[in-house]
């Protein structure tokens, strides 16, 4: 088989880039394809030629390398394997039937080791998706949540996402700070985003209100959904005297007229 | 009877509480609960996988979809930790009461939010936590 690889070198190459650039429907250009595809094609001949040889590892690596790159691209996973399988078909259609059973048996081990690398593939590619996916949650934690003045005296902190401690923490301390620098005596805390609150999210909360306080503001906590407040009141969790508002809305209302200001409409005016 | 484990996994860290709520909040929707049971079973698991890393040292939580009678369909979720265990259930499970110093609310308020919920603990050995919640 690896006798073939090399004698035919340009039509089954040619082949295995034509089907693969086919299946990547614009995704990738011929020449990238190409360009991978060639080194793959030098190792699967070297890995033929000396199985035990160093080039099978090479082969895997390079493999993972791509399944990676795939991963990141956005292509299945099937799709990555299926690019693998189809060097088999070029293949084939590069056999001139003049081998008889012993070409048969070659192609047919062949055909099993190819089954291998495509399967391998699938694996590296379900790691390396489950690795961006962990990144991009990370990354998501990481985000700074921003504390925004939304009235002279009044900051908004908008909370979208996960609550660890590691987050709260830092929110709490930009708030804080905020608050003494601008001397704002509210707060809205918008809950809005984040998707359940349980014991250490209400904990964290209560912490940053009781904070506040010391600092002589008040904190109202806004954007409390339904379901969240069917699980907050089911997990015993008292919120106290803490002012609670449905919306955003409704708080920054709440907090301008505690701040002795009044909202006119056009006409009143 | 089960059918269908939805999934089972490590709870090694504070990024696996955060996977094991997104796997429940996934298995929840296809599942077909409303939005405000996907969020108690959501928290449920929260409390439960977090218990599990702080004062069991990390374990395990498996998913199944579930059958029960008369064909009420639902989800059970089992956390395992080879933990300290916990030696005095009655405590552990009073609103309020936490040996460190978290609210308190974890276990009890869990109660609340499952529709069946069973702990067994072994002083030494470990915890195991059973919750189901059915479809309604
Ligand atoms: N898996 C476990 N292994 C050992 N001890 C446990 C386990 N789960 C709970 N406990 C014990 O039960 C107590 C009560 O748990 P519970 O979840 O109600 O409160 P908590 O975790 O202390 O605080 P929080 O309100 O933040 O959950 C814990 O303080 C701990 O001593
Ligand atoms: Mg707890």
């Amino acid at each position: 088989m690896s006798h073939l690889l090399r004698s035919r070198r340009d039509a089954v190459l040619g082949r295995w880039v034509e089907l693969v650039t086919e299946g990547t429907r614009g995704r990738m250009t011929e020449g990238e394809v190409r360009s991978e595809l060639t080194e793959l094609y030098g190792l699967v001949e070297g890995a033929l030629t000396d199985p035990g040889g160093t080039t099978a590892g090479e082969l895997r690596a390079a493999l993972a390398d791509i399944s990676r790159s795939r991963a990141r691209q956005g292509f299945s996973p099937t799709e990555t394997a299926v690019a693998v399988f189809a060097l088999k078909r070029a293949v084939h259609e590069n056999l001139d039937g003049t081998g008889g059973d012993a070409a048969y048996a070659d192609f047919i081990d062949f055909s099993a080791y190819i089954d291998e690398l495509g399967l391998a593939t699938f694996e590296t590619y379900a790691n390396a998706r489950e690795q961006v996916i962990a990144d991009q949650a990370e990354q998501l934690l990481e985000l700074s949540t921003p504390v925004v003045k939304l009235w002279d005296g009044i900051l908004g902190v908008p909370l979208v996402g996960t609550l660890d401690s590691a987050r709260t923490q830092v929110v709490m301390e930009t708030m804080l700070q905020l608050l003494a620098d601008t001397g704002s005596r509210y707060a809205v805390i918008d809950i809005t985003g984040v998707p359940a609150v349980d014991t250490e999210v209400a904990q964290h909360l209560l912490k940053t209100v009781m904070a506040a306080r010391l600092m002589g503001a008040e904190c109202v906590i806004s954007g409390i959904r339904p379901q969240i407040a069917h699980t907050i009141a089911a997990l015993g969790i008292e919120f106290g005297d803490i002012v609670t508002k449905s919306s955003l809305a409704d708080a920054l209302a709440y907090a301008m007229r505690g701040s002795g200001l009044r909202v006119l409409s056009g006409t009143d005016a | 009877m089960t059918i269908e484990p939805a999934g089972e996994m490590p709870i090694s860290g504070n990024d696996d509480v955060v996977r094991v709520r997104q796997l429940v909040r996934t298995a929840a929707a296809s599942a077909g609960f409303s939005l405000v049971d996907q969020t108690k079973i959501v928290t449920a698991a929260s409390e439960l996988a977090r218990n599990t890393l702080v004062h069991g040292g990390g374990g395990s939580v498996g998913i199944d979809q579930t059958v029960g009678d008369r064909g009420k369909h639902g989800l059970r979720i089992v956390f395992t930790d080879r933990g300290p265990g916990i030696p005095d259930l009655e405590q552990a499970l009073v609103e309020g009461w936490s040996s460190g110093n978290g609210l308190g609310l974890g276990l009890s308020g869990t109660r609340r939010l499952v529709d069946e919920f069973s702990l067994e603990s072994e002083p030494g050995e470990g915890t195991t936590v059973t919750v189901v919640k059915w479809i309604r």
